[in-house]
């Protein structure tokens, strides 16, 4: 497209079908301890692809 | 539902729903917003109508002629985008529909089996911070140091609880988790010795002020801790306000080489430098460039939490210097960027490729259900900061959780609980935010916590920009 260029991201409806595996490290376990974090973890699925 | 903004030249289109992201020009930028305002939100567009069919002839005059009026483009170049746009509608990227709200509960519970306990190993501390959230280290309650029997009990309590979850996360925190280091290592040992009967993989985290760092911590953490976070808010000024020793000194010096040599024997992998910032420190950005000049590669930096009648509480009036500094702090990130200087800001670390899953981002962190704290006497509650609070005492590793009442509260919150989150666009970023802020704010975990939110909203901004950014200038968008 000429004047809209679309970021190669996440396809949430498919991941709402094969998501939830909750293997991924919670985000107080991480770096927050005061806020919610769940964006900045990784996909657990994706790390062994 | 769609969220525009422009920052650094980008013009920036999110689809809220959908999770879509575009960088656009300034005429499809405002043809998108006519969009928004003359169209959508007007008459429910479904995906299956189109602008160019007969009934909808007026509203797509209305977009040419606003359009006409405020750029030089021709006619055909506008049809051109608005046929982009339609196709990108179709495609389900924008103004999409929301597929999330009626499945919502059924996401939650996926993600609803227990996998990580915050160990509170010692409710003692060895530093006097000025803002700790956890009463100096003992929530209000008795000073205390867990006993191993309890640390094993709590390992077998996540065990048995944690269904066919395999990784399993303990925290190692206080107060100061290394005043009872040995049982630190005694149950990193007995987690490992069971795991693999059990079928787990154990994944442990120190959180620690650094004061009783020696190489004998450094080396069994590198050794057994996938994650260790090293409390420092920054510049020595900055950090010995709010950081200091029983006898009222500073600690900056006293943890800065421990910590550097830490992360150094880490390969720099793996850990965070983590700091509060106060009303005092709202320039934070300087700590955070301060700790990178340093050497530290991984840094996070939040807020303070605490109640609004202290002196150095962050309220509303502060906003537009934090937001500046989050401006800051991207720019000298995307200076840095490549370069041997660089560095991570936990906040701004999106991959919005193989990032969380939408179960995730619809259920939140988990507090009370996936997560965990266990307290030195063995009680449990919903996560730390619950910790002393006896209405949300839920059980003790005896009885195991017998609070149901308030178990279900967890169980049943999502982001499409909480109203207050239903037309943010950073609904699937931060899931509603921290239920504990939102409990000491307004007696509820189904509220948000305004300044809160808009910190956060700012910081998804910004790290979308920065993506943005990064790929245009390598040719990859």
């Amino acid at each position: 497209m000429k004047r809209i260029k679309t970021l190669e991201t996440k396809n949430l409806k498919q991941s709402a079908m094969n998501g939830g595996c909750g293997e991924c490290q919670t985000s107080c376990q991480s770096a927050s301890k005061t806020s919610c974090s769940v964006i900045n973890q990784k996909c657990e699925q994706e790390k062994i692809k | 539902m769609i969220h525009q903004f422009k920052k650094d030249g980008y013009n920036i289109v999110i689809d809220n729903n959908s999770g879509s992201i575009h960088s656009v020009d300034e005429l499809a930028y405002d043809i998108i917003h006519s969009y928004s305002s003359l169209f959508v939100l007007k008459n429910n567009k479904n995906k299956e109508e189109s602008i160019f069919d007969e009934k909808n002839k007026e509203v797509l005059n209305n977009i040419i002629s606003e359009i006409v009026s405020k750029h030089s483009a021709d006619q055909s170049d506008i049809l051109e985008t608005i046929e982009d746009i339609e196709t990108l509608i179709s495609e389900g990227k924008l103004f999409s529909e929301d597929d999330f709200s009626s499945i919502a509960q059924t996401l939650k519970q996926k993600m609803g089996t227990l996998k990580a306990i915050c160990l509170h190993v010692a409710h003692d501390c060895n530093m006097d911070c000025q803002y700790c959230f956890a009463g100096k280290g003992h929530y209000s309650g008795d000073k205390g140091l867990m006993k191993l029997d309890i640390a094993k009990k709590a390992i077998d309590f996540l065990i048995a609880n944690s269904g066919n979850r395999r990784n399993l996360e303990v925290d190692f925190f206080g107060g100061e988790p290394l005043l009872n280091w040995e049982l630190c290592k005694e149950t990193v040992k007995y987690a490992r010795k069971i795991e693999k009967e059990h079928n787990k993989n154990f994944r442990f985290t120190l959180t620690t002020n650094g004061l009783l760092v020696n190489d004998e911590v450094i080396d069994f953490s590198n050794e057994n801790m996938c994650n260790v976070v090293l409390s420092l808010d920054g510049r020595k000024e900055t950090n010995d306000r709010m950081r200091k020793t029983k006898s009222g000194g500073g600690t900056y010096d006293l943890v800065l080489e421990k910590f550097k040599k830490f992360a150094e024997k880490r390969g720099h992998k793996d850990y965070y430098v983590r700091g509060t910032f106060t009303k005092n420190n709202l320039d934070f950005a300087k700590d955070l460039i301060h700790m990178a000049d340093l050497g530290f590669k991984e840094l996070s930096i939040e807020p303070v939490v605490t109640s609004d009648d202290v002196n150095y509480a962050i309220d509303e009036a502060d906003v537009d210097k934090i937001m500046e500094n989050y401006d800051i702090l991207t720019k000298e990130m995307n200076e840095r960027a490549g370069k041997e200087n660089s560095f991570n800001f936990y906040h701004y670390d999106i991959d919005f490729m193989k990032g969380t899953c939408v179960a995730k981002r619809v259920a939140g962190c988990g507090v009370g259900t996936e997560y965990l704290a266990i307290t030195p006497e063995g009680d449990i509650y919903p996560c730390h900061q619950f910790v002393g609070d006896e209405e949300y005492l839920l059980g003790n590793l005896e009885t195991g959780i017998v609070n149901f009442e308030k178990k279900r509260e967890f169980e049943e919150v999502s982001v499409y609980s909480r109203e207050d989150c239903i037309d943010c666009f950073a609904k699937l970023y931060c899931s509603g935010g921290c239920c504990a802020n939102s409990y000491h704010t307004h007696g509820t975990i189904l509220k948000t916590h305004s300044l809160s939110c808009t910190l956060q909203k700012k910081r998804v901004e910004n790290s979308i920009a920065m993506e943005i950014k990064k790929l245009d200038e390598e040719d990859r968008i």
